[in-house]
C-alpha cells in the first residue's frame, strides 16, 4: 500500500505539472491581456505595469519565474484585484465554496444512495417507475433552472428564505439543495443499476436461500458491493462541489470560489488562472487518490499495487 | 421621483465654469446642507442603515487606481477631493472650500478648509494632495485615469517617466494646495472634483501597499463615510465618518453595498425588500417594469456607436459610411431593440454634458446652432437616401461590395443590435456575417484594427464634451476606427490649449460638426441609466455621470 501511495504521489505530481504547463501556454495564446481595457492606458503606464508582474520578459523567462515560484509555494499576485495575492483569494474563497459543496455532497449520498436501493428492491414497481422518473429529471434539470425555481418558489412567493448570500442557516437551504439535486439522482440511478447487477450474484441467491433476512441481506451483502461505483463517482464529484459552482453561486450571491475560476479568464488574470487552475487540478488528483484507497477498504478483493 | 421631474432638474443643472477666463473666487456652498434642509417638511427620519446595490465585486476600492463606475460610487462615499459635484451638477466645494484661477488660467490654487481630518483622525493637509497627485501619475502605479486627469498639468510627461517631483504641484503652507499648468483647462475645476483626484493618506499607502484598499482598518477615508466590512464577493459596509469636515449633514449611520453580479438576484433581493436601490435588473423584466414608480430611467453620459475601419476598403470611403450610417433606423433601435433604455441618437455628444451658459447642455447648443444631424423621424428619407449614396459610390444595390463582418461581443442588447444591423443592411443589398467574440478580444481585434465594423460605445468619465469628442483624435488610444482628419485634430487642438470657456466649446461643437460629416462613426444611441429605487428612499440622487449620492439621503417612514 504504501508504495502504492507513492507511486500514485509521483504520478500525481507529474500531471499536475503538465496541467500547469498547458494551461500556461494555452493562457498566453488567447487573444488580449490583463491589462488591456475599454480605456486605453498609456504606454509608460502599460510597460510599468508588465515589468512589475513580469510579463515584460519572454515567455519562456515567464514560465521558469512562475514554476520557480510555485515549487516554493507561490502562486503569485492577482493582477485584476490588486493588493491581493492569489493564494489568500483561494485561501478566503474556498472555505465558503467548500462548505456548500460539501454539505451538498452529503445530502446527496444520503438521498441518492437509498432511493437507488429502495428503486432496486422494487424493480418494475410503481415506486421503481417513480423513483426513475425523478431522477430522470433531476439530471436534466440544469442547475441554472433549478435554482431559479427554489428562488421563485420558496423566496418570491412563499417569502420563506432569503436569497441573497449567506447570512444564516436558512441561506444555506437553496444553494445545497440546487447543488445536490443532480448528483443525488445521478448516484440514485447508479446505485438502482448496481444494486440490481449484484442482487443477479450467485452469493445472493446463495443468502437467500439459507435464510437470511431481507434487512440483512442488503445492508451486509448487497449494499456494500453494490456501493463501488458510487465511490468511483465520489472522487470528481467531492472535488467539483467543493470547489463551487459558477451558476449556484452567481445566482445566490454567494463569495465563493466557483466564480473566481470564470471571472479570471475573462479578464484575462494570469496568476488567477494558473492558481484555481492548478488548485483545481490537484484537489481532483487527490480525491481520486483517497476514492482507490477507499476501495481497499470497501472491497477487500481490491489489491492496491 | 417621476421622470419628467427629474428630466426638468437636469435642464436645471450646470452651473459651470465661471472660475475660469479671470481671477475669481468661488465659494464652497454645500450641497448636503440645502438637501437636509428640503425635507424637514417631510416625515423622514434621518441616522439608520440602508442597503443598496450598485455593482458586483470592485476591482480595487483605491481611488486612484479605479476606473469602474460601480467602485467609483462606492469610493465617493469615502473619499472626498479638492471639490465635489452637488446634486444639480455644479461643482462645489469639497474639502477645499475657496479656490481661484490666475488670470492667464495657468495657475489655480485651492484653500483647503480648516482643521481637516483622516478618518482614523490624524491631520489632512495640503502634503497630502500632493503625495496623492503625485502617486496619480507614477507610472509604476499606472493609473488609468493618470494621464487624463493630470496631463496638462506642467512637468507631468517628466513625472510619467519616473521624476515625481516635476510633477508643478505644491503645499505653500498646510492648508493652500497649488496647481500650475503647461496650458489652460477651463474644465481643470471638475478635474479637482474626479474622485480619482482624492488624496490618499501617505502612512497607510506606503506601510501596506497595495494592500491598504483590502481590508477595513487601513482603508483611511477622507470622505462622508469609512469602511468597517469588507467581504468580497458580498457586500462592503461603510459606517460615518466622524471626522469629516460635514458629518453633521451625513444622514445614514451605515450604508451596506451588496455586491450582486447577477441581474437576477439584485431583482429578487429588491423585491423581497432586502434592498432600497438596485442598479441590475434582468433586461427581460423592463417592460414590465415601465411606467412604474420606482423604475427610473435617467439620462448617462455616454454614446453607443458603431466603428468603421476607416482604413479598410470599402470603409475608407465616407459615402459608404454615410450610407451605412443613414440605413440604421435609431429610432427603432432605442425604442424598440433596446426596450427605451437608450435615447436614439441625433448627434454624437448626448444629454447630460453641460455648455459654456449657465445651466446650459452642449446638445441642447448644438441643436440651436447646427440643427439635428440624423432626422430620425423619416427614416424612409434616410434608407432612400442610403440607397443613392451607396449607387454613387459603385455599389449600385450593393453589387460588387465585399461581403464584411461585425465584430460584437454578447451581452446587453449587443447581439440583437447587431443582428438588426445585419438585417438592414441586407436591405441595401450588403451581406454581413456577426462575428461574436468574448469581451478581452474583442477589445484587443477592435484595438488593433482587426475588423471591418464594430460595436462601440463610450460612458464618459467627467462632464465636458472633449472626454469623448478626443477620441476621435488621430493616435488616440481609443480611437479604434483609426479615423484621422487634420481638420478635426486641429479644433481638438484648440479646444484644449485655450483659456476661453466659449471658445473652448465652440471648437468642440466645430469638431463635433467635421466627426459627423465625415462619418467617422455612426452614433446609435446615448446610454440611459436604469435603476429601481423604493420610494422610502428619499433625497438620494444620481448623476449623469453614472454616479449615486446617498450621503444626505432620508428614509420615509
Amino acid at each position: 500500500m504504501p508504495k502504492y501511495i507513492l507511486k500514485r504521489a509521483i504520478m500525481s505530481l507529474i500531471t499536475a505539472f503538465l496541467v500547469a504547463t498547458m494551461t500556461f501556454f494555452v493562457m498566453n495564446m488567447v487573444p488580449g491581456g490583463p491589462f488591456l481595457a475599454e480605456k486605453a492606458v498609456t504606454p509608460q503606464a502599460q510597460a510599468a505595469m508588465e515589468a512589475k508582474y513580469g510579463l515584460d520578459k519572454p515567455l519562456i523567462k515567464q514560465y521558469t519565474t512562475y514554476m520557480t515560484g510555485l515549487l516554493h509555494g507561490d502562486f503569485g499576485l492577482s493582477i485584476k484585484k490588486r493588493g491581493r495575492t492569489v493564494a489568500q483569494i483561494i485561501a478566503v474563497k474556498f472555505p465558503v465554496s467548500a462548505r456548500i459543496g460539501g454539505m451538498a455532497l452529503v445530502l446527496a449520498v444520503l438521498t441518492g444512495v437509498p432511493l437507488g436501493a429502495v428503486a432496486a428492491f422494487n424493480r418494475g414497481k410503481f415506486l421503481d417507475n417513480l423513483i426513475i422518473v425523478l431522477s430522470t429529471a433531476g439530471i436534466a434539470i440544469p442547475s441554472f433552472l433549478s435554482s431559479t425555481l427554489l428562488v421563485y418558489v420558496f423566496t418570491t412567493k412563499l417569502h420563506l428564505l432569503p436569497s441573497l448570500g449567506l447570512k444564516d442557516a436558512r441561506s444555506y437551504v437553496m444553494p445545497v439543495i440546487a447543488l445536490a439535486l443532480y448528483p443525488s439522482f445521478y448516484m440514485a440511478r447508479l446505485m438502482r443499476s448496481s444494486m440490481l447487477d449484484v442482487m443477479g450474484q450467485d452469493y445472493m441467491r446463495t443468502a437467500r436461500a439459507k435464510g437470511v433476512t431481507t434487512f440483512k441481506s442488503i445492508f451486509k451483502h448487497a449494499l456494500r458491493n453494490a456501493i463501488l461505483p458510487v465511490i468511483t463517482y465520489l472522487g470528481p464529484l467531492l472535488a467539483s462541489l467543493m470547489t463551487g459552482s459558477f451558476i449556484v453561486e452567481k445566482i445566490f450571491n454567494i463569495p465563493g470560489l466557483g466564480s473566481e475560476f470564470v471571472s479570471c479568464i475573462t479578464s484575462r488574470d494570469y496568476p488567477m488562472i494558473m492558481g484555481t487552475t492548478i488548485f483545481l487540478a490537484v484537489f481532483v488528483i487527490v480525491m481520486n487518490l483517497f476514492v482507490d484507497i477507499a476501495y481497499a477498504f470497501v472491497d477487500p478483493r481490491i489489491k492496491l499495487k | 421621483m417621476k421622470k419628467t421631474k427629474l428630466i426638468s432638474a437636469m435642464l436645471l443643472a450646470a452651473v459651470l465654469l465661471s472660475a475660469c477666463g479671470g481671477a475669481k473666487t468661488v465659494d464652497g456652498t454645500k450641497s448636503g446642507s440645502d438637501a437636509a434642509s428640503e425635507q424637514t417638511a417631510e416625515k423622514t427620519s434621518a441616522g439608520g442603515s440602508i442597503d443598496v446595490q450598485i455593482g458586483s465585486s470592485p476591482e480595487t476600492m483605491d481611488p486612484a487606481l479605479n476606473s469602474a463606475a460601480d467602485a467609483a460610487n462606492m469610493i465617493l462615499h469615502a473619499f472626498t477631493g479638492l471639490l465635489t459635484v452637488d446634486k444639480n451638477q455644479n461643482i462645489v466645494g469639497g474639502l477645499a472650500e475657496k479656490w481661484e484661477t490666475s488670470e492667464d488660467g495657468l495657475t489655480w490654487t485651492f484653500h483647503l478648509r480648516p482643521d481637516l481630518k483622516w478618518s482614523d483622525g490624524s491631520d489632512l493637509t495640503a502634503e497630502d494632495f500632493v503625495y496623492s497627485w503625485k502617486r496619480l501619475a507614477d507610472p509604476s502605479l499606472a493609473a488609468p485615469y493618470g494621464y487624463d486627469l493630470l496631463n496638462m498639468i506642467e512637468g507631468y510627461d517628466k513625472a510619467a517617466n519616473g521624476d515625481l517631483d516635476a510633477l508643478a504641484v505644491s503645499a505653500p503652507d498646510s492648508s493652500t494646495f497649488v496647481v500650475k499648468l503647461s496650458n489652460p483647462c477651463t474644465y481643470f475645476d471638475k478635474i479637482a472634483s474626479f474622485i480619482s483626484t482624492s488624496p490618499v493618506q501617505k502612512a497607510t499607502v506606503e506601510e501596506n501597499g497595495d494592500e491598504w484598499s483590502t481590508k477595513p482598518e487601513t482603508y483611511i477615508t477622507s470622505g462622508p463615510y469609512k469602511m468597517t466590512e469588507y467581504v468580497d464577493g458580498d457586500h462592503i459596509t461603510f459606517e460615518k465618518n466622524d471626522y469629516y469636515y460635514d458629518a453633521a449633514n451625513i444622514t445614514f449611520d451605515k450604508i451596506v453595498f451588496h455586491l450582486i453580479s447577477d441581474d437576477n438576484a439584485a431583482y429578487t433581493a429588491y423585491n423581497q425588500g432586502e434592498l432600497l436601490l438596485a442598479k441590475a435588473i434582468p433586461s427581460e423584466e423592463i417592460p414590465n417594469l415601465a411606467g412604474k414608480e420606482d423604475f427610473h430611467v435617467d439620462p448617462m453620459m455616454g454614446t453607443y456607436y458603431v466603428s468603421f475601419n476607416t482604413q479598410k476598403a470599402p470603409f475608407d470611403n465616407p459615402k459608404v459610411r454615410e450610407a451605412l450610417s443613414l440605413a440604421i433606423d435609431r429610432n427603432y433601435v432605442a425604442n424598440t431593440i433596446m426596450q427605451g433604455t437608450y435615447s436614439p441618437a441625433v448627434n454624437f455628444v448626448g444629454p447630460g454634458i453641460s455648455d459654456a451658459a449657465k445651466d446650459s447642455q452642449f446638445a441642447e447648443v448644438t441643436k440651436e446652432k447646427y440643427g439635428d444631424f440624423f432626422n430620425n423621424d423619416d427614416y424612409d428619407a434616410n434608407f432612400a437616401k442610403a440607397k443613392e449614396l451607396l449607387a454613387e459610390a459603385g455599389y449600385p444595390d450593393g453589387q460588387g461590395f465585399p461581403q464584411f463582418s461585425y465584430l460584437t461581443n454578447d451581452t446587453g442588447y449587443h447581439k440583437a443590435v447587431a443582428e438588426y444591423l445585419q438585417d438592414v443592411w441586407k436591405k441595401l443589398g450588403l451581406n454581413m456575417t456577426i462575428d461574436i467574440q468574448e469581451w478581452k478580444t474583442v477589445t484587443a481585434n477592435r484595438r488593433n484594427g482587426n475588423f471591418d465594423v464594430a460595436r462601440n460605445g463610450w460612458v464618459m468619465d467627467y462632464d465636458d464634451p472633449s472626454n469623448i469628442i478626443n477620441l476621435f483624435e488621430t493616435g488616440n488610444g481609443n480611437n479604434d476606427g483609426k479615423y484621422s482628419n487634420p481638420e478635426f485634430d486641429k479644433l481638438v487642438e484648440e479646444a484644449r490649449s485655450t483659456a476661453d470657456v466659449e471658445k473652448h466649446y465652440d471648437y468642440l461643437h466645430q469638431a463635433e460638426q467635421v466627426i459627423l460629416k465625415d462619418y467617422g462613426m455612426a452614433p446609435i444611441a446615448y446610454y440611459s441609466e436604469f435603476y429601481l429605487k423604493s420610494p422610502k428612499l428619499q433625497n438620494v440622487w444620481y448623476s449623469p455621470t453614472g454616479y449615486y449620492y446617498f450621503m444626505y439621503g432620508t428614509l420615509a417612514e
